[in-house]
């Protein structure tokens, strides 16, 4: 159990540390990196707390804890790919939106130019 | 290419994405029908010369950027025509299995009937295979669950040969589904309320290229639009609670 939460504590930092590395390098803009560096402070902070852990464990009905941690942590970066989801969504409807009004303005000003 | 000359002005949409092999013929054919109806292509970022060919052939042509799929492809043309003001926009695909000498028809139905949507039906009064067996089975389906939501039957809920009015054509510059369009966009004017009539047509094999839905597809196909269908039932305006 030790050796699995302290893979899970040097997993939480190596991610902080890309994911502030990244910002830095502008690869990542700030507002989409608080999901990442949350999701990577809350599996430090269960990795190293092992009375939250066991609450935690014993409140889903758990005998293991650290398939608690498995399953939070599951749950926590679930959020995060949905939250990109919605992101991602809208870029493209945006995409979308902009592309075609590109062409149409295109279209409009190559038939002025024709016209004269 | 020229605005609208009247409200009652009608567009030809052509989408078209590498169909340098057809296109050109496809204008020809729709201007020997309908010599006064200006035709638009749409290229949806075509790279094998299918702007150039429909431009040489006299068609407008609205050139996307980059590759949107045939939503908004489709889309951009209806945008286009709404903003040149026209009241009818009649949509034959680029790769000539629409029979442009069923426009007049469509045309017609449109304006008689004051539907705001026309579809170009292979199965309507017409009988006989028209499309694999595998298709058939997929379109049986689509009928089978678009019956109750549109209170009434659709014989070819996939037929891409479709006309629209102005107040269609408003409906879908704001809001047309991207990928496979023509199932889910007649869950979008149900929304609306608005009403559809069909018209008995035979579908030509394609010219050149290939279909956009092939065997691998299929089944994504069907569950894209099985859920693009639910999601646009959940939006009913009629079923949105009174504010």
């Amino acid at each position: 159990m030790e050796r699995l939460l302290n893979a899970m504590t040097v997993l939480s930092i190596v991610l902080m540390i890309a994911v502030l590395y990244s910002v830095r390098r502008s690869h990542i803009r700030v507002e989409y990196s608080v999901s990442w560096l949350g999701a990577s402070l809350f599996l430090l902070i269960l990795s190293r707390s092992h009375s939250t852990l066991n609450w935690i464990a014993q409140q889903l009905g758990l005998t293991y804890p650290p398939l608690a941690l498995i399953i939070l942590v599951f749950c926590v970066f679930l959020v995060v790919f949905y939250r990109f989801s919605v992101v991602i969504s809208d870029l493209k409807d945006a995409n979308i939106a902009m592309a075609q009004r590109l062409a149409i303005v295109e279209f409009q000003l190559q038939s002025q130019n024709e016209e004269r | 290419m020229r605005r609208a000359n009247g409200p009652d002005d009608l567009l030809i949409l052509v989408p078209a994405f590498n169909e340098s092999g057809a296109i050109g013929g496809v204008i020809g054919e729709v201007r020997g029908v309908m010599p006064d109806a200006p035709i638009l292509v749409v290229d949806d970022a075509s790279s094998d010369g299918t702007y150039d060919l429909a431009k040489s052939a006299g068609a407008g042509v609205l050139r996307l950027p980059h590759h949107l799929g045939l939503g908004g492809c489709v889309q951009a043309g209806y945008k286009l025509a709404f903003e040149l003001g026209y009241g009818y926009v009649i949509r034959v695909d680029g790769d000539g299995q629409h029979d442009p000498a069923y426009i007049p028809r469509l045309l017609e139905v449109l304006r008689e009937t004051g539907c705001h949507m026309v579809i170009g039906s292979r199965f309507y009064e017409l009988k006989g295979p028209h499309t694999s067996a595998a298709r058939a089975l997929g379109i049986g389906l689509f009928r089978l669950v678009l019956r109750p939501i549109l209170g009434k039957p659709v014989h070819d809920p996939t037929s891409g040969f479709v006309g629209v009015n102005r107040e269609a054509l408003q409906v879908f510059t704001g809001s047309f589904p991207l990928e496979y369009p023509e199932i889910e966009a007649l869950v979008v004017l149900q929304r609306k309320r608005f009403q559809f009539q069909e018209v008995s047509c035979r579908m030509r094999p394609r010219k050149t290229g290939r279909s956009t839905i092939t065997a691998v597809k299929s089944l994504y196909y069907l569950i894209h639009v099985l859920l693009g269908v639910f999601v646009n039932v959940l939006k009913f305006e009629g079923r949105r609670r009174k504010k």
